[in-house]
């Protein structure tokens, strides 16, 4: 009796009932995740292989050249980093703050009945396409700015370089602050996360010793830290990538001006532009380098964000 | 010494609360911005006609049939790629592959759109030589595949253990459980990840420019170029003409009341759970 109950015991494990199936639908499910990495890689290869022309013809002076002639054939892409950087930090000096004050609000002070229904609207707000931003901008925005913003500025500090020339609305200032209002929402999210992953026996230590509300709330920003960073890091991964609506509103001339008001010109957006009509294939080839640059760029500052957040984030998501 | 901390903290509390505040009333003005703008030009001739030279009138009924049609064929690839290997991240994705591919994933959601419409560029569009609707679609995929692949492993993941476990102890193998069990299960979170995925490429417009190009004419053949909603009012806003500017905010009130109410309904299905 004792071995023929072993017997029937070691037959039906029932992990050996179907081992094909198991191991076909296994490897579809690897084949389907190995494609996200193919793709990442074909892109980088692809991109990399089709700007050889102008990698080969400009080398690093790629980079630091000033001058964009496709007539001559010569091409810099510095007005464009440039252009594509300051517009970035404007964008993230004005975001910044206003998205860790929306997220405090949220988390640390409204009541769930009103930080419920406002969270989702501030996210809806992400769900704006960037064209719209970029009608808005040119028909609301930029008038508004031309106005009453920009002329009180240069009465005022004119003197400075960053206030001269003439104020059209249409200019680095402008892209910088509609970039402002379409990454706020997503700094925003990110924070309300960090701020929701800082334990609350924190916050009640710290009530418990005395301290005021917006004082428990200074520690936990501490405590969040290096999670807001990666906030920032993303909301400005987010703004150098942008492209619809600061090509409509920037102004699209590559140069280097010290004046906020002054047209500009970003990556994104000479890509945009351009890219449809580049005859000639050392034009198309700087075109799909800008791209490749921008590429790069993105995949390490999204990187470097994404582990920042992390290190807030990953002691909740253990906790649970 | 109290008084000031004191207020210190009501200073801040109403700072953080003008932020709050202020980013809501700027969603409400622009939103209500594109709705006076745009009902005063929205008619159903604007609906159903395709664009025509200034002063003779026209619509968007090409660019509305144009993007569905780009929206339809990315969808068919981008959201069951990225249910699939939203999967595999959640039930298998534990090893260092699963982490690098959780990784990629995760960062491809953050590059800019307009680089996926380069890629698709150069693999297709040079290689045959035309602008293309399947050009479009495949680009808009791209963007869609990551999107679906993160809120599908959220979703799974929120399935409990002991489903699985049950399945499993009954004699079902791991595929079963996975395919009967845990996917019916997480289903509506994987349909509302899904058409969130939908909402986000439908208000793209930057891979389109040198993809599916646009069109002024109905089309339906996936080998020529395809008009869209999103490329239409680019056209429409950076034109010279004041008839146009008013085209491009009946087209963005309607766009915009497709993705908004798309979110909504979303918000609406999983207001239970978050």
């Amino acid at each position: 009796m004792a071995i023929d109950l072993t017997e029937n015991t070691t037959s039906t494990t029932p992990r050996v009932n179907n081992p094909i199936g198991d191991r076909l639908f296994r490897g579809g499910l690897i084949a389907a995740a190995s494609l996200i990495l193919i793709i990442l890689i074909s892109m980088v290869t692809v991109m990399f292989y089709s700007s050889r022309l102008s990698i080969r013809e400009f080398g690093f002076h790629f980079i630091i050249g000033q001058v964009w002639d496709p007539i001559k054939g010569e091409f810099g892409a510095l007005p464009f980093i440039f252009g594509t950087l300051v517009s970035s930090l404007i964008a993230i000096v004005i975001a910044t703050p206003i998205s860790v004050g929306v997220a405090i609000f949220l988390v640390e002070q409204a009541p769930k009945s009103v930080a419920r229904p406002m969270a989702f609207l501030v996210e809806l707000l992400a769900a704006i396409p960037s064209v719209v931003y970029g009608l808005w901008a040119i028909f609301v925005l930029a008038p508004f700015l031309r106005v009453y913003v920009q002329p009180p500025l240069q009465d005022a500090f004119g003197f400075l370089p960053f206030f001269k020339g003439s104020t059209t609305g249409i200019g680095m200032m402008t892209g910088g602050i509609i970039l402002a209002i379409m990454i706020t929402p997503i700094i925003t999210a990110v924070v309300r996360d960090v701020l929701e992953a800082v334990p609350v026996t924190q916050r009640e230590a710290s009530l418990a010793l005395g301290a005021t509300k917006w004082e428990t709330t200074r520690i936990v920003l501490a405590n969040a830290s290096s999670g807001i960073a990666g906030a920032i890091v993303l909301g400005l991964g987010r703004a150098v990538g942008e492209t619809m609506a600061v090509t409509m509103i920037i102004g699209n001339r590559p140069e280097i001006s010290a004046s906020l008001f002054a047209p500009g010109y970003t990556i994104a957006s000479v890509i945009a532009n351009e890219f449809t009509e580049a005859t000639g294939d050392l034009y198309l080839s700087a075109l799909i380098e800008m791209g490749l640059i921008l590429f790069l760029v993105t995949f390490i500052v999204n990187g470097l964000a994404k582990l920042l957040i992390f290190s807030v984030t990953r002691n909740t998501v253990q906790s649970h | 010494m109290m008084d000031q901390r004191r207020i210190t903290n009501s200073i801040m509390t109403t700072l953080t609360a003008a932020c709050a505040f202020g980013v809501v009333a700027l969603l409400i003005l622009i939103l209500g911005y594109i709705s006076y703008q745009g009902i005063s030009s929205l008619s159903l001739s604007f609906l159903v006609e395709t664009p025509k030279p200034v002063g003779e009138g026209g619509g968007i009924g090409n660019a509305i049939v144009g993007s569905l049609i780009l929206l339809g064929l990315a969808s068919l690839v981008g959201i069951p790629l990225g249910i699939a290997i939203g999967t595999y991240l959640s039930e298998m994705g534990s090893g260092w592959y699963g982490t690098i591919v959780r990784f990629v994933a995760d960062t491809m959601i953050g590059i800019p759109s307009i680089i996926f419409g380069v890629f698709v560029y150069v693999i297709v569009v040079l290689q045959q030589g035309y602008f293309s609707t399947l050009a479009g679609s495949l680009s808009l995929a791209l963007i869609m595949i990551p999107i679906v692949t993160r809120t599908t492993e959220e979703m799974i993941r929120l399935v409990p253990k002991s489903m699985r476990e049950g399945a499993l102890a009954l004699g079902a193998p791991e595929w079963r459980v996975t395919m009967d069990i845990v996917i019916p299960a997480a289903m509506t979170g994987i349909a509302t990840g899904a058409m969130l995925s939908i909402a986000r490429v439908l208000g793209e417009t930057a891979p389109l420019l040198f993809t599916a190009f646009g069109s002024r004419f109905y089309n339906i053949y996936l080998d020529e170029p395809m008009a869209s909603m999103t490329v239409q009012i680019y056209n429409y806003a950076i034109s010279p003409f004041e008839e146009w500017h008013d085209k491009a905010w009946a087209a963005t009130l309607v766009l915009i009341t497709l993705i908004l109410t798309i979110n909504i309904f979303v918000r609406y299905i999983t207001r239970k759970k978050y």
